[in-house]
């Protein structure tokens, strides 16, 4: 043990034995099974990682946008192609996850629904208002407009 | 990991973490998250919906959109709030994975580098539309 912070992460299991502790990302599946809070939890980073290389795809639209005509047809037909449509299709469900279990992340830090019915019952409700809020865009984009 | 680690410092938890420093900027971290979550809660909603609004929009109508100054200031505002809290996120998310610390540095570096470029990138590209 060279490091002085190394004894943080040595505990005692059942038996007494010293173990060194389990260290994320390998905390789930070993250490700890999935349930509502672990995975709306880890949904919460992937869609918040979807989201980030999305970012990029805002960029690449603003920037061809302002490119010129030529670039932005060329962005119009990559973003309209059946890839492009499941890539977007994809930024959607991120976003609107991201943003309803936000709002749960945002509801706890005022110290509200803490309580394990009510925080099972909102991860219900954030899938839920995923699925709906994303089939309500892509109505609208595809009859609507 | 299967070897059994020994202690050699035998000193009490308080013990070892004194010394070791503050938390330093972590409040103003978790709270400029906060800030950013919020603001990009009505931003995100306004985001969506332009983004409905120009659906198969030819480029002339793209920047006729950010030729309004309220669109062009409020992707402005969504662009600094939306890279800033990507920037937040993604630190804490590699400073929990990465365990060996100069790739840890690294790789923040890196992806705040390119946030930055990025972030910039777009609020040029909505200047140049706008003006």
């Amino acid at each position: 043990m060279k490091d002085v912070r190394e004894a943080l992460m040595v505990g005692r299991n059942t038996e007494g034995r010293l173990v060194r502790r389990p260290v994320s990302p390998f905390m789930l599946g070993s250490a700890y099974k999935f349930q509502t809070s672990s995975l709306t939890s880890i949904m919460h980073r992937i869609t918040g990682c979807a989201l980030g290389v999305g970012t990029l795809l805002l960029t690449y639209w603003l920037v061809s946008a302002a490119s010129g005509d030529g670039a932005y047809s060329i962005a119009e037909a990559i973003l309209g192609s059946w890839f492009g449509i499941l890539i977007l299709f994809g930024f959607t469900v991120a976003l609107f996850y991201h943003f309803c279990n936000g709002i749960r992340h945002l509801a706890w830090d005022a110290g509200k629904g803490f309580e394990l019915p009510d925080m099972h019952r909102t991860g219900g409700l954030v899938v839920a208002a995923t699925v709906i809020l994303t089939l309500a865009f892509w109505a609208l984009a595809f009859f609507i407009w | 990991m299967s070897t059994d680690p020994t202690i050699h410092i035998m000193r009490s938890n308080l013990g070892r973490a004194r010394g070791l420093g503050s938390a330093k900027t972590g409040l103003h971290h978790w709270w400029a998250q906060r800030v950013t979550a919020v603001a990009l809660l009505p931003l995100s909603l306004y985001f969506v919906l332009t983004v409905l609004s120009l659906d198969h929009a030819t480029r002339d109508q793209v920047a006729a959109f950010f030729a309004e100054p309220w669109n062009a200031v409020l992707y402005l505002c969504l662009i600094a709030a939306l890279f800033y809290h990507l920037k937040l996120g993604v630190q804490v998310v590699l400073e929990d994975y990465v365990h060996t610390e100069s790739t840890k540095v690294a790789s923040i570096l890196l992806v705040n580098g390119a946030i930055v470029f990025c972030a910039l990138a777009c609020a040029v590209s909505i200047l140049k539309l706008a003006l």
